[in-house]
């Protein structure tokens, strides 16, 4: 199944979820602001919410530096 | 209304060519006043440009001294002032790069106490304090004080901001109702000077925007968050909306 993350095609398997996408990208969870399609996903569905053919996904890093 | 010396009008020549600037614009920043949270790597290029565009009364804010460590990304300091409070080391800068700015030297930490005393007498915060739980003591107060503020993060190569005006955009807790925990530190992790170089610039922009009237309100109440990540490099943008159990949501 094939979805844009940042502007990039990204092959995922069917029934990946955004945790499952994080996990991947070695990114915490703790940490990610993900947007699907506009709408910027709640941080306690992540486990839940799977992508769809075509999706376009937003990921940005939430950082604490300064 | 609007008076500007020759001087101002040479100096400002830039800013004023601007559309939706102008000398009215300018008499608006030199009517302004800023408080910077913060004199690192993101308060470095917050406060020289804010100073060089002419902000009238500057706040500085920051309890630390100067440390070798800090030079590779605080670009306001200098070798020559490592020991030195960042306060001062800021103003010796900015004074000789506008010696119209009015500035504010406030040698104290933000906390729960201290932070309405502290911001009270200040239109717009810019906050660039290096950790979360600064960030999100600054976005409660300025929440509660009805303050608008520009606010970034950033870590190794990449960093996000944003601008948030109480009752009309969403808040940092609406994306993080929480204070994100364990997440590794600039100490830890590293950060490459230029990255704050473009955050706290995006947040100097995002400021001056506010005050010259550029900002405007989006008609559904949302707002944006700006991720530069500089291992793919890539710059993003995402609509945030607001969280209806927000405590933001009851602030009009
Ligand atoms: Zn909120």
């Amino acid at each position: 199944m094939k979805i844009t993350l940042n502007g990039e095609m990204r092959d995922v398997g069917d029934g990946t979820t955004v945790a499952g996408l994080l996990k991947d990208l070695g990114f915490q969870t703790e940490g990610v602001v993900v947007e699907i399609n506009g709408t910027i996903i709640d941080r306690t569905r992540f486990e839940d919410t799977k992508f769809s053919e075509g999706d376009r996904v937003e990921l940005v890093r939430f950082v604490g530096g300064g | 209304m609007v008076h500007l010396t020759e001087e101002q009008r040479i100096r400002y020549a830039r800013n004023i060519r601007i559309p939706g600037i102008g000398e009215v614009g300018q008499a608006k920043l030199r009517e302004s006043r800023v408080a910077v949270v913060g004199l690192g790597g993101l308060g470095s290029p917050l406060c020289l440009y804010l100073a060089a565009a002419g902000i009238g009364t500057l706040g500085l804010i920051d309890a630390d001294v100067v440390e070798l460590s800090n030079l590779q990304r605080q670009v306001l300091h200098a070798t020559s002032r490592i020991g030195k409070k960042k306060t001062e080391s800021a103003a010796e800068v900015l004074q000789a790069l506008n010696p119209e700015v009015n500035l504010v030297l406030v040698d104290r930490r933000v906390t729960a106490e201290t932070a309405e005393g502290i911001l009270e007498n200040y239109d717009v915060v810019a906050e660039a304090t290096d950790n979360f739980e600064s960030k999100f003591l600054i976005n409660d107060v300025c929440l509660r004080m009805k303050k608008p503020f520009a606010t970034a993060g950033i870590l190794g190569l990449s960093g996000q901001a944003q601008f948030v005006v109480p009752g009309k955009t969403p808040c940092l807790r609406c994306l993080f109702p929480q204070v994100p925990r364990g997440t590794p530190t600039t100490a830890e992790l590293g950060v490459l000077g230029a990255v704050p170089g473009i955050l706290g610039s995006l947040e100097a922009l995002e400021i001056i925007r506010w005050v010259v009237g550029l900002w405007q309100p989006r008609e559904d109440g949302s707002g944006r968050l700006h991720g530069v990540d500089g291992v793919s490099m890539s710059l993003r943008t995402l609509t945030v909306r607001r969280r209806p159990d927000c405590g933001c949501a009851a602030i009009r």
